[in-house]
């Protein structure tokens, strides 16, 4: 499942963490731990911040979290006018990282800076092309 | 050795059709060279461009600009640091002129946005972000500065009525400034019926993409005098990055790179943020104004709301910040901006702002930040 495949639009398709795809793919959502320091992040990266080490595994990440700040994007860019309005969550996982992403399946005015939500491994079932991408969720 | 400003220009900022990129370098070059004593091209030694690159159909535009505006063989180069490019290209002169490589350096910060249209413009400003984790769920230039603002209120208690107070005031000055793009009073009800882009940040809260430049002409201390009656001296100067992406943003009511841009830049000049006189700020959205009044320390952290309410930034307000009309009603022409910013401040410092002159103005501010923080660049100005 090559990384070209996550997200509306790519802008990134070749990377050291395109496994990252294979395993949203499968339901999982993965970030990077380092093999020689043990530091991990989300998003994954192939280098670690914490000792440079480019010896890494993906780990599975706890798809829950607190929403940190949000906004609903009325002005969209190129490739997004199908789906505005739609609301930008960032979100604290809650073992650590973050992660942004729109809501699905939550109603306007349930969404809460501090709420806890959970994050939703999805493939755009609507396009002929393979989309893969996460969703925020009112937990 | 002190370096000084000699020489500022203005081009008009705006929908300019009439012009290319070049033109546009054109006129800001021909007016700073107008403010200064005696100086001619040829006692100029480089060029340095401050520019965004992408926005232009020309490629690599320093060696085009300096072709036209008759400044062959002079070395020239461009700086890229988004929305800040200019305060970088301004930081390149000074170094260049301290290192003792050069005496006298031209800075010119130009842009042409409209050669794209707007969802282009949309599409490539949100893209100032990290595409490989954010922009692919569509996130906006506005998009981030909302989730600032709406983290902001959360925390602080800013309000919608206090972003709209900001930008009646950006547009009580634009009104006042020929340049501007904007030069028409707006009312708070107007502002916030004004619809809405990013919630909570409507239209009135958004700077609008321009085009147009500014010029600086910068030089050594004991060829200043020379040049201009009343050198501006660059008293101190700062600069940070912060992490492109708000996924490695811990604060999401501060811009990290403005706060140890502005601590360098103070402590350089010797001077605390209460004996700033003016300044412009990067006001690319009205809560970008509220929290750079907090980052540069001229109100507490979450004070910036209340402090515009109060009407402190006007003249004869505690701290005036952008009495030019800001970003808000200049227009933003993303890497004419920080030269903009300095050319205001320099007039301010001199006396010359006419109208719009803060009494007493001896120092002065510049803050101009880049995307969305990763770069800042914090200034301050003397006589
Ligand atoms: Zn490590």
């Amino acid at each position: 499942m090559p990384f070209r495949y996550f997200g509306k639009i790519n802008y990134t398709p070749y990377t050291k963490v395109a496994e990252f795809a294979d395993e949203l793919h499968k339901g999982n959502l993965v970030g990077s731990k380092c093999n020689d320091c043990g530091e991990k992040s989300f998003p994954p990266r192939a280098d670690c911040a914490n000792c440079m080490s480019g010896d890494f595994k993906l780990v599975k990440v706890k798809p829950n979290g607190t929403l940190v700040t949000f906004t609903t994007i009325h002005s969209p860019p190129d490739g997004f006018e199908d789906i505005a309005p739609y609301t930008l969550g960032l979100v604290d996982l809650e073992e650590g990282g973050r992660l942004l992403s729109w809501f699905e399946n939550t109603e306007p005015e349930d969404i809460k800076i501090g709420m806890k939500v959970k994050v939703i491994p999805k493939i755009f079932e609507e396009i002929e092309e393979i989309k893969l991408y996460y969703a925020l969720e009112k937990e | 050795m002190k370096v000084g400003i000699v020489g500022v220009g203005h081009g008009k900022f705006g929908r300019r059709s009439d012009a290319t990129v070049q033109e546009l370098a054109f006129e800001a070059f021909k007016a700073a060279l107008e403010d200064t004593k005696n100086l001619e091209r040829k006692d100029i030694d480089a060029v340095i461009i401050g520019s965004s690159p992408e926005y232009h159909k020309q490629r690599s535009i320093p060696g085009v600009i300096t072709e036209y505006i008759g400044m062959n063989d002079k070395p020239t180069w461009l700086t890229e640091a988004a929305c800040a490019s200019a305060s970088a290209a301004l930081m390149s002169a000074y170094m260049a002129i301290k290192s003792g490589l050069h005496d006298t350096v031209l800075v010119l910060g130009v842009q042409k946005m409209t050669e794209l249209n707007t969802a282009e413009i949309q599409s490539l400003m949100g893209r100032v972000g990290d595409v490989q984790w954010e922009s692919i769920f569509g996130t906006t230039f506005p998009g981030y500065y909302a989730m600032y603002a709406a983290k902001h209120m959360n925390v602080y208690g800013t309000t919608p009525k206090q972003m709209a107070k900001t930008a009646v005031k950006s547009h009580h000055y634009g009104a006042m400034n020929p340049y501007a793009m904007f030069q028409k009073e707006i009312t708070i009800e107007k502002a916030l019926a004004s619809p809405m882009v990013a919630d909570p940040l409507r239209v009135y809260d958004c700077c609008a993409n321009a085009d147009g430049a500014a010029a600086l002409i910068l030089t050594k201390d004991d060829l200043a005098k020379e040049f201009h009656e009343t050198p501006v001296w660059i008293e101190g100067t700062g600069s940070a990055s912060a992490p492109i992406s708000v996924l490695r943003r811990p604060d999401m009511t501060s811009i990290p790179s403005a706060v140890a841009a502005a601590k360098q830049a103070y402590k350089m000049a010797g001077v605390k943020a209460g004996d700033v006189k003016v300044a412009d700020v990067h006001d690319c959205f009205t809560i970008a104004e509220i929290i750079a009044l907090e980052d540069v320390g001229f109100v507490k952290k979450g004070e910036g709301g209340k402090f515009e309410e109060e009407g402190q930034t006007y003249i004869g307000g505690k701290h005036p910040v952008n009495v030019d009309g800001g970003l808000k009603s200049k227009g933003h022409p993303v890497g004419a901006t920080g030269a903009s910013q300095t050319v205001e401040i320099v007039k301010q410092v001199r006396g010359e702002a006419g109208k719009r002159q803060v009494e007493g103005a001896d120092i002065g501010l510049t803050h101009n930040v880049g995307g969305i923080g990763q770069y800042c660049f914090v200034n301050i100005y003397g006589r």
